[in-house]
């Protein structure tokens, strides 16, 4: 390509209309992943939109939080639902193992981007060492998922007394505990089905995300990028784990904070 | 055809540690935003006002990811502008439907 002097590389045998020109001066493949990652916003943006709209539309829980007791009656307060941690029934701990997802997913984008940085050099070695750092971030951050959407479903020891319309299409009150798409202690349907989609679109986007990092890992180091000449794969690989990163801390604030 | 060596004709260049110390303290910002988000979730009265505080924080965030760690700064501006602009609609769905899941609310409570 001849040196670009204008906005748009014009290439000096073709012309504008002639192909060969670089407008966006990005390849092919980062491209297009930007452009999925922009549909794939678009998918998330839907969901939390509606998360939102779906919100604003209950009561929220006008007690102290405290005293919050789960209903269907209102919204619930994240910080008395989302209050768990692993290895420690009954500790009542707000928002700590979410906190602590969220700074492994962080700390996983920021090895990503140091892998990034690293392929910038060619640098094997580097490559190899920040992409298993940030496959370790991943797997770990799914496993907490894991651990969190199996409390969610199973409940706490009381559960909670609730009215409803059971699966018979009867009206019943009876103790209810954990959380399906019919029915959840915590508060009315939609917030354990907002919940599970949310949350497992996030965690399959996750998955997926693992799958592409062990792919990368792998073929840097048997060498397949130092053959290829470039590095270009752990940069649109990058691109894709930030954007998990960047959906997460929509989720995070959303569904953990407000 | 000769059979492919592992062999490399790369050079691998030095790190540049400027650069790795800015992707240090961007990294260091993301976690600092959060460590408070999680302080105002426990100190502050539930309301607009919290509830503004907490998504201007994570549009910061985010803008930090895009900018920082996607490089979508270091594009060339038609690129960053297609990326950045359809955004702009989502903000009008979020109010449109806000608003919509408000008159919901009224019209069941």
């Amino acid at each position: 390509m001849s040196a670009h002097s204008t906005a748009i590389g014009i290439s000096s045998k073709r012309g504008v209309w002639g192909g060969g020109n670089e407008p966006l001066k990005a390849s092919y493949g980062k491209l297009m992943m930007w452009f999925f990652l922009l549909s794939d916003i678009f998918t998330f943006a839907a969901f939390l939109i509606t998360y939102i709209s779906i919100r604003v539309s209950y009561p929220a829980y006008a007690g102290p939080a405290d005293t919050f007791v789960g209903s269907n009656e209102y919204w619930p307060v994240p910080e008395m639902v989302f209050e768990a941690l692993p290895f420690m029934h009954g500790v009542h701990a707000p928002l700590i193992f979410v906190g602590i997802m969220t700074f492994i997913l962080i700390a996983s984008s920021v090895t990503m981007v140091l892998a990034v940085e690293a392929g910038h050099r060619n640098d094997r070695n580097d490559v190899v060492k920040w992409m298993l750092w940030t496959l370790v971030g991943g797997v770990t951050f799914l496993s907490c998922q894991a651990w969190e959407w199996n409390h969610f479903i199973h409940g706490t020891d009381g559960g909670s007394v609730l009215t409803y319309v059971n699966s018979l299409g009867k009206v019943v009150q009876e103790t209810v505990f954990g959380a399906n798409l019919h029915v959840n202690e915590y508060g009315p349907a939609g917030f354990a089905q907002l919940f599970f989609f949310i949350t497992g679109f996030h965690g399959f986007h996750v998955t997926v995300g693992v799958f592409l990092l062990f792919l990368c890992f792998y073929q840097a180091a048997v060498g397949v990028y130092d053959r290829r000449g470039h590095y270009e794969m752990v940069e649109k690989i990058g691109l894709y784990w930030h954007f998990v990163d960047l959906v997460w801390v929509f989720v995070f604030t959303l569904f953990y904070l407000i | 055809m000769e059979i492919q060596e592992n062999k490399s004709t790369l050079v691998v260049e030095a790190r540049n540690d400027e650069k790795i110390k800015k992707i240090w303290k961007t990294a260091g910002i993301l976690l600092a935003i959060t460590v408070v988000e999680f302080i105002m979730a426990f100190t502050m009265g539930r309301g607009i006002l919290l509830y503004g505080a907490f998504m201007a924080l994570t549009v910061w965030k985010a803008k930090y990811i895009m900018m920082e760690f996607m490089h979508l700064g270091d594009e060339v501006k038609p690129l960053f502008y297609s990326i950045i602009v359809p955004l702009i609609f989502l903000v009008w769905l979020i109010i449109v439907l806000v608003k919509e899941g408000s008159e919901i609310f009224l019209m069941r409570w």
